[in-house]
């Protein structure tokens, strides 16, 4: 089975953003960029996968500006076979995503398509279900186990309450939650081989795909700011403040 | 205009942050409600009873019973063409139907809307909530789940709209809900409870949660915990309070041994009172903290529960 992994470059989780003061977005300039904590999640899973025979190929994919080829080396230096880079100066919303990758699936032709359950940057966690519609797949969203029998597979699910259990008919989608497995760090022969992989270089319109966004950014603002508030000397004057200032118990 | 809001609900009623998604809707105009799976005479009762609510959609169908994403997303396509506006809360299930919906409809779809400008401009947090994004569509129908600490939920009873069955088509038959382990707790859930006390990793381990029960337990309060916490093992996963778990805006928050990572404080600096308990003083929680304990939780957490108990 093929597994396709899309991974997704974004600023690094590490990094205190700031709000452009001008309001017009994020300041990305000069921030240290690295691969969806999610994404890698999704590498780490189809890597599993490969190393347990279940697996046979694994395409890693990303889309945006030219530097997004260094995340697919990234995935390339977890165990990932090739790459395929979708270059495109595009805000590439989730809606453009989803068909860009829907066209590469309907060539490629895997059993699965592991993504992150959300980006760190724009919090959507919107394309992997998208994909799954436009393909007519199941999905297993927000996954933390994978089993395989035959033609189907079983998807344990974070869910508010806690977990839920689905059968998924293959080919399937499935999206990445924290707890499905703790992702490796890349050796240094394993980085040097992902060198000589190869990665295959796309535009959006050798997919025909319009990628124009639908949602225009009118403004970034910042979040209103809590001020700090005092410091209590004691449990007793916590409990006693809460009830006679703050009145919440 | 009008929109259509998807309910979950249980034997207690219509869930709160259903309730959420309907306060943004009547931002919007006309508001129907659809509640969708099986045994539903209770459920269509109280989504009745909604105040805002014109109209309550029945959609009787094993096939949607669990709301799952491949039969309910067909669902709400068949139901599309009568509406500007489909909405859910961002739970779960909204997270996991809506934006499978928007494909559906070539839309995309806006997520976690925390403020709603006119019909086709929202504020979406972005970056963990460290911005605030005021997005307009240009799509003809919006697809939006609604984040619920940011809508006060319309209240359970006072409304009387009529209902109405809808046919259910052929639903794709592709997945199969198999089972469900929910946490069997006597607290309220983590989205809708009035006091929320949280651990972190300060809390060392997961025997040591059990020094939040007794204050729980006498605050009525649910009980969370911070990414790190669910890192290390010491909770599950539906416990986590942060950008990658849930979102909460109680009357008041405890944050105990947590450090205040940008990722948790996304989840819970809506709350009304915020109260840090942590023994270094410089921890970032205390920035957004309006009372701070600075003390061991181990010393602090029962003397918190003798004080509770004493009054």
């Amino acid at each position: 089975m093929k597994i396709l992994v899309p991974v997704k470059r974004v600023v690094d989780y590490n990094v205190k953003v700031r709000v452009k003061t001008d309001g017009t977005g994020i300041e990305t300039a000069g921030v240290k960029m690295s691969m969806n904590p999610f994404d890698e999640i999704a590498v780490e899973e189809a890597v599993r996968l490969k190393e347990k025979g279940v697996a046979t190929e694994i395409v890693a994919i990303s889309m945006g500006v030219a530097q997004c080829a260094e995340t697919i080396r990234t995935a390339l230096a977890m165990g990932a076979d090739r790459g395929i880079l979708v270059e495109s100066d595009a805000d590439l919303q989730p809606l453009a995503v989803a068909k860009l990758l829907k066209a590469i699936a309907d060539h490629e032709k895997p059993g699965l398509i592991i993504l992150g359950k959300q980006a760190i940057d724009d919090d959507m966690s919107a394309t992997g279900q998208m994909l799954a519609a436009l393909l007519g797949w199941s999905q297993g969203t927000f996954a933390s186990k994978l089993e395989f029998a035959g033609e189907t597979m079983t998807v344990t699910r974070e869910v508010d309450g806690g977990l839920e259990t689905v059968a998924l008919k293959l080919p399937s989608i499935v999206t990445t939650d924290l707890r499905l497995n703790e992702p490796r760090y890349a050796s240094l022969p394993n980085i040097m081989k992902a060198r000589k992989k190869p990665i295959e270089n796309k535009k959006p319109a050798d997919y025909g795909v319009d990628v124009t966004p639908r949602l225009t950014i009118v403004r970034v603002d910042e979040p209103a700011k809590r001020k700090a508030g005092q410091k209590v000397g004691s449990v007793a004057e916590l409990v006693s403040k809460l009830r006679t200032e703050a009145k919440v118990i | 205009m009008t929109a259509l809001v998807l309910l979950e609900f249980d034997a207690a009623g219509i869930k709160q942050p259903s309730r959420s998604a309907v306060a943004a809707a009547t931002a919007l105009g006309e508001v129907h409600a659809l509640v969708a799976g099986v045994n539903l005479s209770h459920a269509a009762a109280a989504a009745a009873k909604l105040p805002g609510v014109s109209k309550v959609l029945v959609a009787d169908s094993a096939a949607l019973d669990h709301l799952m994403a491949e039969q309910t997303s067909a669902l709400l396509l068949a139901l599309a063409p009568h509406y500007s506006h489909i909405l859910a809360a961002t739970t779960a299930v909204g997270k996991n139907i809506m934006p499978r919906v928007a494909a559906l409809l070539d839309v995309q779809p806006i997520s976690d809307v925390a403020g709603v400008v006119d019909a086709d401009t929202f504020v979406r947090p972005i970056y963990a909530g460290n911005g605030m994004a005021t997005v307009k569509s240009s799509d003809t129908k919006k697809i939006i789940t609604v984040r619920a600490a940011s809508f006060d939920p319309v209240a359970a009873e006072g409304g009387s709209a009529s209902t109405e069955a809808v046919a259910v088509g052929d639903l794709p038959g592709i997945s199969k809900f198999v089972s469900a382990e929910l946490s069997k707790s006597e607290r309220p859930e983590l989205t809708a409870a009035r006091i929320v006390i949280s651990g972190g990793r300060g809390m060392q381990n997961g025997d040591n949660f059990s020094l939040l029960d007794p204050i729980a337990d006498k605050l009525g309060a649910a009980v969370g915990a911070s990414r790190a916490a669910v890192d290390a093992g010491f909770v599950p996963n539906e416990f986590q309070v942060g950008q990658t778990g849930k979102i909460v805006a109680p009357e008041l928050y405890i944050a105990v041994g947590i450090s205040g990572a940008i990722q948790h404080l996304a989840g819970m600096k809506d709350s009304k009172v915020i109260v840090a308990i942590n023994k270094d003083e410089e921890a970032p929680i205390f920035q957004v903290a309006d009372y701070g304990l600075v003390a061991d939780l181990f010393t602090a957490l029962p003397e918190l529960a003798a004080e509770l108990e004493r009054s």
